[in-house]
C-alpha cells in the first residue's frame, strides 16, 4: 500500500502571512500534463487591495534599512532557496513539464539571481546618483529613492520561478514593497517562494503574492491610488493597454510587458525604473 | 583678569538687565547671544545683492544723492594727519561743492583724538550751531585702529577726545576677546568706554561700536558683536575702522540693519549703523540706502540714524551730482580735494 | 517725496523689433498656419504684442515630416561633436540676444524684467552651453556605450518659463541627437519665436527644430502623432494624465513634468532672516505661478507668530506693478483664466475660515493683478493646502515635531519640491531624506541649474529634466543582440523596457 499523499492548498502571501482568499475561491493548479497538483487561493480584488495595505506599511520600514542590511536579507532569501532547492526543482519540473535538469538550471539561476540583485542593494545609489557641480555656493546631490508600492504582473509563461524572480528582486532592491500576482498557470513556485520568505528575514508586508486571475486582479491594481508603481512584465497577453490607461490616472510609472527568453533579464535598469531622483541643494558658506 | 567665568558679574548696563534680566553675568551674556538666530551666508548675500539691483534714478537719484553727503562723516585718519589737513577737511565738510551752494553739507567729519582741537577750531559756528547745518566732530578712540592696549589708555583717549569737543567717540571693540568667547570683557569696556563719553554737564557723547567686522569674519559674529554692543549702550554699531580688509560690505551691513531693526521690534529704541571703508561710489552708497530703507525703513535715513565712514565717495557723489543737473558728465578737475 | 517710492525705472522695450505677424516655424522657414491666427496680448496691459499663426492638424503633420526628414537626412548622422557646436552657437546667441528675449518674456508673460534679466533668460544659456557639452560624451550618460537616440521629439511647454522651459526641453533633445517640434503656450509664443529667429542665425539645418503656434488642439494633435518617438510635456497634472493616456500602449517615451504644491518648513531655529527671504522667494518669484513653488508655509508652532510678522512686514515692502520695471518685485498674473483661479480659489480659503492678508498695494486698472497673499490658520484639508493655485497665495500651516512637519509635508498626491530651514544639519538630512519630494531645497528655494535633475515624485510627473538624468530622457541604449547570463550587469538588455512593443 502506497502512503495516502497529502496535498496542499496554497495560500496567498500577505502581509507576512499565508492566507485564504477573502472569497474563499480556489482554482486548481494542474501540471503540464494535465494532472492535479495542487489547489491555489483564487485572489479577489479586495484580496489585492488587503495586499497593498500590507505593502503600504511595509515601505517606510523596509526602504528606512540601510542598503547593506537589504542586501543581506535579499541574500538570505538565495541562501533559504539554495537549501529548499529540492522541493523548488520537483515543483518546477512537474508543473512546467521540463526534465529535472531543466528545472535545477531554472531554480539555480533564480538562486543566483537573488545573490546579483542583492548585491546591488547598497551600490545602485552610486552608479545611479550624482554629484552635481552647480553654478554656485550650493551642496547639490541626487539620489535615488524607492518610489513606494509596486504593483507587478509575473511572467506567465514557462520558468515560473526565474520569471517571479526576475520580476521581484529587482524592485526589492532599493525598498520598495511588491504586490505580485503570479503566474496564472504555474503559480506554486512563486507561492512556494512565499514560504522562503516567510523564513528569509524579509519584512512581513515587503512582498505579497496574490495567485488567480491576472485580468481579474491586475485592473484593480493599475487604478490603486496607493500603487505607485505598474510593471506590466508578464502581462502581454492581458488588455495591459487599458491598464497603462487605468495607471494614468494617479501618474503611475509603468514598465510595459515584454516577451521572449530574455524578458525581465538582469538589469540595474530594472532597479532604477522603481525609483524616483531626488535632489537636494544645500547652501554652502564658510562665513 | 579672568577668573571662573561663569559668575563674572558684568557691568549692569540697563539695556542689557532690560533684555537678559536678572543677575548679569558672563553666562547669561553668553546664553543670550548664543540663543540668537544663526545667519545663512549664502541667503544673507543673496538678499544683498538683490537688493543691490534696485535701480534708483532721475529723482530718487538726485534724493538719493544729497542724502548721502548729508549722512556722510567725512574721514581722515591717517599717522600723516596734520592740523592744515583737518582744516582743509573741515572746509571740505561745510562746503563741499563751491559751485553750488545747494549742495548740503556733511554729517560729520571724523579724526584721530588728538585732531579735535583742530576740527572744533576750524568748524567755529558750524560745529556750535544747533541748526540742521551743524557738522559734529567725530574722534577714533580706545587704541583705533587695533584697540590693543590697557584699559586706562583706551578710557583716557575716549575722555580726551570728548574734553577737546569730540560729539562722537567711535570706539574699537576687543576683538581678540571677543573671538576667544570671552563675550563679558567686551562687554564691560564699552560700558566703560560709554561712561568715559560722559560730559562735564552730565551729558554724553555719541558712542558708535566699531566692530571690525572684517576681523569677525563670519556673519553669526557680527549678529552677535552687534547685539552685544547694543546691550552695553552702544548708540551706533559701525562695521570698520577702514584698516582692515574687507571693509564695509553690503551683507555685514544687512546683517547689521537686521539686528537694529530687531532689536526696535524689541524695545522700541532706534540704534544707528554706520558703514565704513570701502564705499568708494555713489552707486555703492545707494545700494546701502536701499538696504536701509527696505529693512528698517526710511526714516533710518537721517544722520543720526546712518552714517557713511568716507573720504573718496564724497568727491564721487558731487560728480554725479553735477551730471544730473547740467545733463553731461563732470570730471575729477571740477571738484575739490581736500 | 519719499525715497522709497522709487522713480519709475523701465527697461525699454524699443530694443525688440517685433513683426506684426508671425508663421509656423516648420523646416527652418515661417509659414503660415492653416488655423486660425490668434493674437498674444501683454497681461499687464492687455494690449495686442503680435499676431501669431495657430498650427492645425496638418500643420502639426508637416512639422513632425519635417522632424522626421532632418533626424533621418540631417541630425542623426551628424556628429555628437558638430551638434554640441550647434548647441554652443545657440548658447553665444542667447547671450548675445539676452536683453532682447528678457524685455520679450516679461512683455509676453507679465514677469518682472529682473526675473527674466537675472534669472530665466541666464539660465537659457546655461541649459544650451551645459548640454552642448554633453552631445559628443553620450557614453558617459549612465545607459552603456553608443547610446541611441529616440528618433523625433514632440514637447509642449507652459506659459510660466517660457524660453526657459523651451530650453530645458531643446537642449537635452538636440544633444541626445533627436529632432523636434516643440509648442510653446498659447499666451506667450513670443520668446520661443524670436528663438526660431535664433536658429536661423545659427544655421542650425532645417527641420531639426520646428515650432508650431496653437493652443491645445495643436498640441493634443502633436503628441498623439504617430510618428513621433519622444513626448515630453510641462504643465498642469489634468493635460499630463490626458496625454498619459493618450500615449498608453505605444513606444513613445514620456516625460511629464506637473503641478506641485511644495512645502516649506521652517524649523524653531531657522536662520529666520533668510527663511523670510526663502519664503518670498518661494512663493512671490513668478508671480507664485511655478510648479515647484513653496505654496504650503509648514512653520513649526513655537516661531509662528514671528515668522508671520515679519513675513508680513517683508511683504509690505514687495513692489507689484509694470513687469518692465526694474524693481518691479511682483509683476501681472499672465491670463484672465489665471486670475481667475487664484480668486476662486482665494475666496473659498476664506470661506473655509483661513484668514486671508494682502499688504497694501494698489494694482494698475488694466491687466491681470494679483496681490501677493497670505493665508493663516489653514488646516490641511483645506482646498488652500491641497490644490494647486499657481499664484501668488501662500497657505500658512503649523507642525509641532519634525515628524509631523514631514508627514504634513508629504499628505499631498504632489511630490515636486519642498523646502527646509534650520541650523541644525543633521535635521536637514533626515528630513531630507524622508520627504517624498524630486527637489529638496535647505535653507534656499527655487533654485535651478542645467546640472542638476527636476522633476517629481507621484502626481508631480516623472522623468528628470536637468544633469545627466535630463539626458537619459531623450536616449535609450544601445541595441544588442540577446544576452547570454542573467548575471552579466549590463542596461543595455533591457531594450524592452524603453520600447514597449505590444
Amino acid at each position: 500500500m502506497s502512503r495516502l499523499a497529502v496535498p496542499k492548498t496554497y495560500k496567498l502571501y500577505i502581509g507576512g502571512k499565508f492566507v485564504r482568499s477573502e472569497s474563499g475561491r480556489v482554482y486548481e493548479v494542474s501540471s503540464r500534463k494535465g494532472g492535479f497538483m495542487a489547489n491555489a487561493a483564487k485572489a479577489s480584488r479586495k484580496d489585492a487591495r488587503d495586499a497593498v495595505v500590507a505593502a503600504r506599511a511595509a515601505v517606510s520600514g523596509w526602504s528606512g534599512t540601510t542598503g547593506y542590511n537589504r542586501g543581506q536579507v535579499l541574500y538570505r532569501i538565495a541562501e533559504i532557496l539554495d537549501g529548499r532547492r529540492a522541493q523548488f526543482v520537483e515543483e518546477i519540473a512537474a508543473s512546467e513539464g521540463v526534465s529535472a535538469s531543466a528545472a535545477a538550471a531554472q531554480v539555480d539561476e533564480a538562486i543566483d539571481l537573488w545573490v546579483w540583485y542583492a548585491g546591488w542593494a547598497d551600490k545602485y545609489v552610486q552608479v545611479a546618483g550624482n554629484a552635481n557641480a552647480v553654478s554656485g555656493p550650493y551642496f547639490n546631490i541626487s539620489v535615488p529613492e524607492p518610489t513606494g508600492v509596486v504593483a507587478v504582473v509575473a511572467p506567465q509563461g514557462s520558468a515560473s520561478l526565474l520569471g517571479f524572480v526576475r520580476a521581484v528582486a529587482p524592485v526589492l532592491v532599493s525598498g520598495n514593497a511588491v504586490v505580485v500576482i503570479a503566474s496564472e498557470q504555474a503559480p506554486l513556485a512563486a507561492l512556494s517562494l512565499g514560504e522562503v520568505l516567510a523564513t528569509s528575514d524579509v519584512p512581513a508586508g515587503v512582498i505579497n503574492v496574490l495567485s488567480g486571475s491576472p485580468a481579474e486582479i491586475a485592473p484593480w491594481l493599475a487604478s490603486h491610488a496607493d500603487v505607485n508603481a505598474l510593471d506590466l512584465l508578464g502581462a502581454g497577453d492581458l488588455d495591459w493597454v487599458d491598464l497603462q490607461i487605468a495607471a494614468a490616472e494617479t501618474l503611475k510609472r509603468v514598465l510595459p510587458p515584454e516577451s521572449g527568453p530574455d524578458a525581465g533579464a538582469a538589469s540595474i535598469d530594472r532597479i532604477t525604473f522603481f525609483t524616483e531622483t531626488k535632489t537636494v541643494w544645500h547652501t554652502k558658506g564658510l562665513l | 583678569m579672568e577668573t571662573t567665568r561663569t559668575v563674572t558679574s558684568i557691568a549692569p548696563a540697563s539695556r542689557a538687565l532690560e533684555v537678559i534680566g536678572g543677575d548679569l553675568t558672563e553666562r547669561s551674556l553668553r546664553r543670550y547671544l548664543e540663543g540668537i538666530p544663526g545667519v545663512d551666508a549664502v541667503g544673507l548675500e543673496a538678499r544683498a545683492a538683490a537688493l543691490g539691483t534696485r535701480s534708483i534714478k532721475t529723482t530718487s537719484k538726485a534724493w538719493a544723492l544729497d542724502k548721502i553727503i548729508e549722512l556722510t562723516d567725512l574721514t581722515t585718519l591717517e599717522g600723516s594727519d596734520t592740523p592744515g589737513k583737518v582744516r582743509s577737511l573741515v572746509a571740505k565738510a561745510m562746503v563741499p561743492d563751491p559751485d553750488d551752494m545747494t549742495c548740503p553739507r556733511v554729517a560729520a567729519v571724523c579724526v584721530y583724538g588728538d585732531m579735535v582741537p583742530h576740527a572744533v577750531e576750524a568748524l567755529g559756528s558750524a560745529h556750535d550751531d544747533g541748526a540742521s547745518g551743524r557738522i559734529n566732530v567725530a574722534a577714533v578712540a580706545t587704541a583705533f585702529p587695533s584697540g590693543r592696549s590697557s584699559r586706562s589708555v583706551k578710557l583716557s583717549d575716549t575722555s580726551d577726545a570728548v574734553a577737546a569737543g569730540a560729539d562722537e567717540i567711535d570706539m574699537v571693540i576687543d576683538r581678540g576677546a571677543f573671538l576667544a568667547g570671552r563675550y563679558g570683557q567686551v562687554f564691560d569696556e564699552i560700558v566703560a568706554v560709554k561712561e568715559a563719553c560722559r560730559r562735564a554737564d552730565g551729558s554724553f557723547a555719541h558712542l558708535k561700536v566699531i566692530l571690525e567686522t572684517g576681523e569677525l569674519v563670519t556673519y553669526d559674529n557680527v549678529r552677535r558683536a552687534s547685539w552685544l554692543a547694543i546691550l552695553a549702550g552702544g548708540d551706533f554699531i559701525k562695521t570698520s575702522t577702514g584698516k582692515v580688509a574687507p571693509a564695509a560690505t553690503l551683507p555685514v551691513t544687512l546683517s547689521m540693519l537686521e539686528v537694529v531693526r530687531d532689536w526696535h521690534r524689541l524695545t522700541g529704541e532706534k540704534i544707528g549703523v554706520k558703514p565704513a571703508g570701502g564705499i568708494r561710489a555713489s552707486k555703492d552708497a545707494i545700494k546701502y540706502l536701499v538696504t536701509v530703507a527696505e529693512t528698517v525703513g526710511e526714516g533710518w535715513l537721517t544722520p543720526h540714524l546712518f552714517r557713511f565712514g568716507a573720504s573718496s565717495l564724497l568727491n564721487d557723489v558731487l560728480l554725479q551730482r553735477q551730471k544730473l543737473s547740467s545733463g553731461h558728465y563732470s570730471g575729477a578737475a571740477y571738484v575739490t580735494i581736500d | 517725496m519719499t525715497f522709497l517710492d522709487y522713480a519709475p525705472a523701465p527697461e525699454s522695450a524699443s530694443i525688440l523689433n517685433l513683426k506684426s505677424e508671425y508663421g509656423l516655424f516648420i523646416n527652418g522657414d515661417f509659414v503660415p498656419g492653416k488655423g486660425e491666427s490668434f493674437t498674444s496680448i501683454s497681461p499687464a496691459t492687455e494690449q495686442q504684442i503680435t499676431t501669431v499663426s495657430c498650427a492645425s492638424e496638418a500643420d502639426v503633420d508637416t512639422a513632425v515630416v519635417a522632424a522626421r526628414r532632418a533626424y533621418e537626412r540631417t541630425w542623426s548622422k551628424l556628429s555628437g561633436a558638430d551638434r554640441g557646436k550647434y548647441l554652443f552657437r545657440i548658447a553665444r546667441l542667447v547671450q548675445e540676444r539676452s536683453r532682447e528675449l528678457a524685455v520679450a518674456e516679461s512683455l509676453d508673460n507679465g514677469k518682472p524684467i529682473k526675473e527674466s534679466r537675472d534669472v530665466d533668460i541666464p539660465l537659457v544659456a546655461a541649459w544650451f552651453f551645459y548640454y552642448a557639452g554633453w552631445a559628443d560624451k553620450l557614453d558617459y550618460a549612465g545607459l552603456g556605450p553608443a547610446p541611441r537616440s529616440l528618433g523625433v521629439a514632440a514637447q509642449v511647454i507652459p506659459w510660466n518659463f517660457p524660453l526657459l522651459m523651451l530650453a530645458w526641453k531643446i537642449a537635452p533633445a538636440l544633444a541626445a541627437g533627436n529632432t523636434v517640434v516643440l509648442k510653446p503656450a498659447e499666451t506667450t509664443p513670443l520668446t520661443a519665436l524670436l528663438f526660431a529667429e535664433i536658429l536661423q542665425q545659427a544655421d542650425l539645418p532645417p527641420g531639426v527644430v520646428n515650432i508650431i503656434t496653437g493652443a491645445g488642439a495643436t498640441g493634443s494633435a502633436l503628441v498623439n502623432h504617430p510618428d513621433v518617438n519622444k513626448v515630453a510635456f510641462t504643465g498642469s497634472t489634468a493635460v499630463g494624465r490626458e496625454i498619459a493616456r493618450s500615449t498608453a500602449g505605444t513606444a513613445k517615451k514620456l516625460t511629464l513634468e506637473l503641478g506641485g504644491k511644495g512645502a516649506n518648513i521652517v524649523f524653531d531655529d531657522a536662520p529666520i532672516d533668510q527663511a523670510i527671504e526663502g519664503i518670498v522667494n518661494g512663493i512671490f518669484f513668478n508671480q507664485g505661478q511655478v510648479c515647484c513653488a513653496g505654496s504650503r508655509l509648514l512653520v513649526q508652532e513655537s516661531v509662528h507668530d514671528e515668522v508671520v510678522d515679519r513675513l508680513k512686514e517683508r511683504l509690505s515692502t514687495l513692489r507689484v506693478g509694470d513687469p518692465l520695471d526694474k524693481n518691479t518685485d511682483v509683476g501681472a498674473i499672465n491670463s484672465a483664466s489665471q486670475l481667475g483661479r487664484m480668486r476662486e480659489l482665494s475666496d473659498i480659503g476664506e470661506q473655509e475660515g483661513a484668514t486671508r492678508w494682502s499688504p497694501a498695494c494698489t494694482l494698475p486698472d488694466k491687466g491681470f493683478w494679483f496681490p501677493p497673499t497670505v493665508f493663516t490658520n489653514v488646516s490641511t484639508s483645506h482646498r488652500i493646502a491641497r490644490d494647486e493655485i499657481f499664484g501668488p497665495v501662500l497657505s500658512v500651516l503649523t507642525f509641532r515635531t519634525p515628524a509631523e512637519a514631514i508627514a504634513k509635508a508629504n499628505n499631498t498626491p504632489y511630490g515636486l519640491s519642498a523646502g527646509i530651514w534650520t541650523d541644525k544639519g543633521s535635521r536637514i538630512l533626515a528630513v531630507a531624506d524622508k520627504l517624498r519630494a524630486g527637489v529638496v531645497w535647505a535653507n534656499t528655494f527655487n533654485k535651478f541649474d542645467p546640472a542638476s535633475p527636476f522633476g517629481g515624485y507621484k502626481e508631480s510627473g516623472y522623468g528628470r529634466e536637468g544633469g545627466r538624468h535630463g539626458l537619459a530622457a531623450y536616449l535609450a541604449p544601445a541595441a544588442v543582440s540577446s544576452r547570454g547570463s542573467s548575471r552579466s550587469s549590463s542596461a543595455s538588455s533591457v531594450k524592452a523596457l524603453r520600447g514597449g512593443t505590444k
